[in-house]
């Protein structure tokens, strides 16, 4: 490895067939290349979809109401379930253990919204102090609804970023500032920012709030829960779907659902959602090492026929080398070394690259799913290793044939 | 120095069976310069190829230098070939992208020795066939006979106990003949034991010694009054 004479041995030959080594070094630079690049998309699909997920509680649990698409107990299809707040104290007193935050939800529509003399069009909710948690909320700033604006059916308001950005570009902070919802008066205690900004144009008000001044009644247009977190994510699934079934089908009862009408009572689970993504992303990334390896495959097979060529053509040269001397291994061992060197050299350098375009292009990614497309170092690093070891593999078979040829054939080889 | 014994060797063409060599006794003492005769197909390459451990014969015995050569493998071929022998072929078997010193100083290489002393002794077997001058240019820059007088430093440079010459004028014309036969008789005269493979007569007659092969057997052996290539020159 470090005799100097072979080492110049080898470097002659390259400088002799630059086209042929140029060749050999493109196979397997691309194999590799077209390997990691594969596996930072694969990568990159996984931190999108994980991306997603983190927008709302990974372990939240959200029902929604729809119609009725069956006849049960005399009662027609076609009618819309209404959830009222029973129903959510219901479900609470049921299944308060299992739950970690709660929230129902209101929406106030059609209600005209001004700051000054500035119409707002923003959609406002009525939720409860625990909605921050299931939403993933954080507080820019002020603080978010808490017990006792609820029970005091008090007048406060929490807006997006993205409005404060939008609207209150004048004052220093939006808190204190007092926004006016079909004249009544609320005043802005905080102000949350999310990770997206379409979930930023909200305003937050108490659900007491909601339905006693703007006569919402006892009805809910949904419900949210989050459930502990637990370690075990396929246990955490199954603790998930445990709960989602149980929760729907106590409300079927409770709305006189016939229990296989779905659509009555949607309820959908984070988790659940999350698994059949996670278990696709698996699936793609499966598919992309399958298709990586067998790049690397097709890169071997060029770096061994190459090898067979450059045997074939330096036959008559290594018959000399024996006749001047050369033992069998040092044959092997040159045409090796030789193999190994443009392999290393080739792969890393398409390592290199790759990695290289994964790092600058990589965070500019912005398309739904893909998210920093990345790949381990170790992993990509083993690769150009496994690489090398195949050509090493791959160069002996030749190197031996050609070692162990007679060498007065070898000689008469023209 | 060379002494072989009923030496037979055969090769299958096909369902052919070809005697090339039948039952060769042969004797060479140390620093003779012997011509080896004959017409195509009349065993001598092969003969001679089997005394450079290039080929191995199907019976017969051979001793060099005192050792006897058998039970060959490639690697102690190698050894022997390294340790014993020198090489000089018709085609010469230059390698084509080595400059004139590289190529003598190969063999070094393959004995372990370092490198400054290689290129030292490569340059001093250059001097003797005088293409000192010539040492960084590679074999498609130099003429026939040069790359021939190239061939022979390179044969020489290991300090062979025999060095053997395959047809090493058969691809030059006459002038450059005599001058690479008298090289070759300068080395004899400095003591080396050289064995020539010719069809051409007067190359043979400036040898010491013509053996006729024909046919697979020694028809004639004798000494002969050397002619010096150098009158020629």
């Amino acid at each position: 490895m470090f005799d100097l004479e072979r080492w110049q041995e080898i470097f002659d030959t390259i400088r002799k067939n630059k086209l042929r080594t140029f060749l050999t070094g493109l196979s397997v630079a691309s194999g590799i290349f077209i390997l990691v690049i594969l596996l930072g998309f694969g990568q990159g699909m996984q931190n999108g979809i994980a991306h997603e997920f983190e927008e709302d509680s990974a372990t939240s649990v959200w029902v929604w109401p729809g119609t009725t698409s069956k006849e049960f107990k005399g009662l027609n299809p076609g009618r819309t379930i209404q959830l009222r707040n029973d129903n959510y104290a219901s479900s609470l007193a049921l299944f308060g253990e299992e739950i970690e935050y709660k929230s129902p939800r209101v929406f106030v529509r059609n209600l005209k919204v001004n700051y000054g003399k500035e119409a707002l069009v923003y959609s406002i909710q009525g939720v409860s102090y625990d909605f921050q948690f299931i939403e993933n909320a954080k507080m820019a700033d002020g603080r978010f609804l808490n017990y006792q604006d609820e029970v005091s059916t008090a007048k406060v308001a929490i807006i997006g970023n993205k409005i404060k950005q939008d609207v209150f570009k004048e004052v220093e902070t939006p808190i204190g500032e007092f926004i006016n919802i079909s004249g009544v008066l609320f005043k802005i205690v905080g102000v949350y920012s999310e990770r997206e900004d379409r979930e930023e144009e909200r305003i937050y008000i108490p659900i007491t709030t909601a339905q006693r001044v703007f006569n919402g009644g006892d009805r809910l247009n949904n419900m949210s829960f989050t459930l502990p977190v637990m370690e075990n994510f396929d246990q955490a699934v199954v603790q998930a779907v445990a709960f989602k079934e149980d929760l729907q089908s106590h409300l079927q009862q409770v709305h006189t659902v016939a229990p296989d009408d779905t659509g009555a009572i949607q309820v959908w689970s984070a988790l659940e959602e999350a698994k059949r993504y996670y278990s696709l992303v698996g699936n793609i990334k499966f598919f992309f090492w399958f298709v990586g390896i067998c790049t690397i495959i097709a890169g071997v097979v060029g770096v061994s026929n190459i090898m067979l060529i450059v045997v074939k053509e330096r036959t008559r040269e290594i018959g000399i080398r024996k006749a001047l001397g050369a033992k069998p291994w040092s044959i092997v061992g040159m045409i090796l070394h030789e193999s190994i060197f443009i392999t290393a050299i080739s792969g890393f350098a398409g390592l290199i690259f790759s990695m290289g375009l994964l790092e600058i292009v990589g965070p500019y990614v912005e398309v739904d799913y893909i998210l920093n497309p990345s790949v381990n170092f170790i992993v990509a690093i083993s690769t150009v290793l496994v690489l090398i070891l195949a050509g090493v593999i791959a160069g002996f078979f030749p190197a031996w044939r050609a070692a162990t040829i007679h060498t007065i054939d070898a000689l008469r080889d023209e | 120095m060379i002494e072989i014994k009923d030496l037979h060797k055969s090769y299958k063409m096909g369902s052919n069976v070809l005697h090339v060599l039948k039952g060769i006794d042969f004797t060479v003492e140390e620093g003779e310069l012997v011509a080896i005769m004959g017409s195509s197909g009349s065993g001598k390459s092969t003969l001679l190829n089997i005394l450079g451990m290039l080929d191995v014969a199907d019976s017969g015995e051979y001793t060099l230098d005192g050792v006897p050569i058998k039970n060959l493998n490639e690697t102690k071929a190698a050894n022997y070939r390294n340790k014993f022998l020198g090489f000089v072929f018709q085609s010469f078997n230059l390698i084509n992208y080595k400059s004139a010193m590289e190529n003598v100083a190969l063999p070094l290489y393959y004995q372990r020795v370092p490198r400054k002393e290689r290129q030292e002794r490569a340059l001093k077997y250059l001097e003797q066939v005088g293409l000192k001058e010539w040492a960084t240019h590679l074999p498609s820059e130099l003429s026939g006979g040069q790359n021939q007088r190239v061939a022979i430093a390179r044969a020489m440079a290991s300090e062979p106990k025999v060095l053997l010459a395959d047809e090493p004028t058969g691809a030059l014309d006459s002038t450059t003949s005599y001058e690479v036969m008298d090289l070759i008789q300068k080395i004899n005269d400095q003591g080396n034991t050289i064995l020539v493979v010719t069809h051409e007569d007067d190359i043979a007659h400036m040898c010491k010694r013509i053996v006729y092969l024909k046919d697979g057997v020694i028809v004639e052996d004798k000494k002969v009054k050397q002619v010096r290539a150098s009158e020629y020159v």
